[in-house]
């Protein structure tokens, strides 16, 4: 029942996804042909807030709701965040959708519940990299 | 209600989007990012031994949870928050892909390429089964997609993520303007 709360949190997220029309496969054309601001706008101005709640966050070291430090791991830099990054960028533009749309394409309007298909590819592409992570260069 | 069935623009809901952050880390330390539901998805059901996938996924539960609730929130909001009307598109992209071979414009995605009868053909299996390939297999090896590392490590000022984004778009772009403008002709 402790996960409850992520659930509505996801949720919110989901109906936001849909209402700026992120999961759009047209708004992601529009996006990389550099024809619209919208998207940039969302993800840009996300990442504002995001940082600047993180900045308020550390500054002020606020706690969890349970009293506990908030710790954020550091990523560390391999060449998988560019070789896996382009091929990721590939995906996006052809399916429209990053991981989060994904999960929420499914269920957008009639007819696109094959949209499950997609899903269940990534899911396999993901195992598929961890098939062969160790031969991979990273 | 207009209000709330029309699309919202980017000044509302980026910024609602990027509250996200704040509000995993206090209600649980949690760092926002999706694509590692997909890892925990195949360690729960498809281990096959492989050491990558060996850990304890119960313990990475909330993923799970806040997925399930992104799926809940879209239906949700496409069922009785939304207008359906056909997405609002610079008329150039409009054209645009209606000269590449694109003809239905009146959902999110293009139902002419997104359907069940398409799978089989070349084309509906280059934009569902080796496009979602793409999407699972890179986020995986880039460790992180546009919200673990675009949104969460650059808030976090983390230059991997910085290095990861710029990839992310740079594929988007070799995708969208070398090769996706044939592989909508197939």
């Amino acid at each position: 029942m402790q996960n409850i709360k992520y659930l509505f949190a996801g949720l919110l997220f989901g109906i936001l996804l849909v209402k700026s029309e992120v999961i759009s496969w047209f708004r992601i054309q529009e996006m990389f042909r550099l024809q619209s601001f919208h998207m940039y706008g969302i993800i840009g101005s996300a990442i504002i807030v995001g940082m600047i709640s993180v900045m308020i966050i550390k500054h002020f070291k606020i706690k969890t709701l349970t009293g506990d430090a908030i710790v954020i791991p550091d990523k560390k830099f391999s060449w998988g965040n560019v070789y896996g990054g382009l091929i990721f960028g590939l995906g996006w533009a052809i399916t429209g959708a990053c991981p989060g749309p994904l999960f929420a394409q499914i269920v957008s309007g009639s007819g696109f519940a094959v949209t499950a298909v997609t899903l269940l590819s990534a899911i396999l592409g993901t195992w598929v990299y961890g098939l062969l992570r160790e031969k991979l260069p990273h | 209600m207009d209000l709330i069935t029309q699309p919202w623009p980017w000044y509302v809901s980026g910024p609602l989007i990027g509250l996200i952050v704040p509000a995993l880390l206090i209600i649980g330390n949690k760092t926002f990012g999706i694509s590692s539901s997909l890892k925990h998805i195949c360690a729960a059901c498809i281990p096959a031994n492989i050491s990558f996938f060996k850990y304890d996924w119960k313990k990475e539960n909330w993923n799970m949870f806040f997925v399930v609730g992104i799926v809940l929130g879209g239906f949700l909001a496409a069922q009785y928050l939304s207008a359906n009307h056909p997405v609002n598109i610079n008329p150039q992209t409009h054209a645009l892909l209606q000269q590449q071979g694109v003809k239905d414009f009146n959902g999110l995605l293009p139902k002419d390429i997104f359907s069940f009868g398409e799978l089989l053909t070349l084309r509906g299996f280059i934009f569902m089964v080796a496009g979602g390939f793409l999407v699972g297999f890179g986020t995986r090896y880039a460790n992180g997609c546009t919200s673990g590392h675009a949104i969460m490590g650059i808030s976090n000022l983390q230059w991997p993520s910085l290095v990861a984004t710029c990839c992310f778009m740079a594929g988007g772009f070799i995708m969208s303007w070398f090769i996706l403008p044939y592989l909508l002709r197939l």
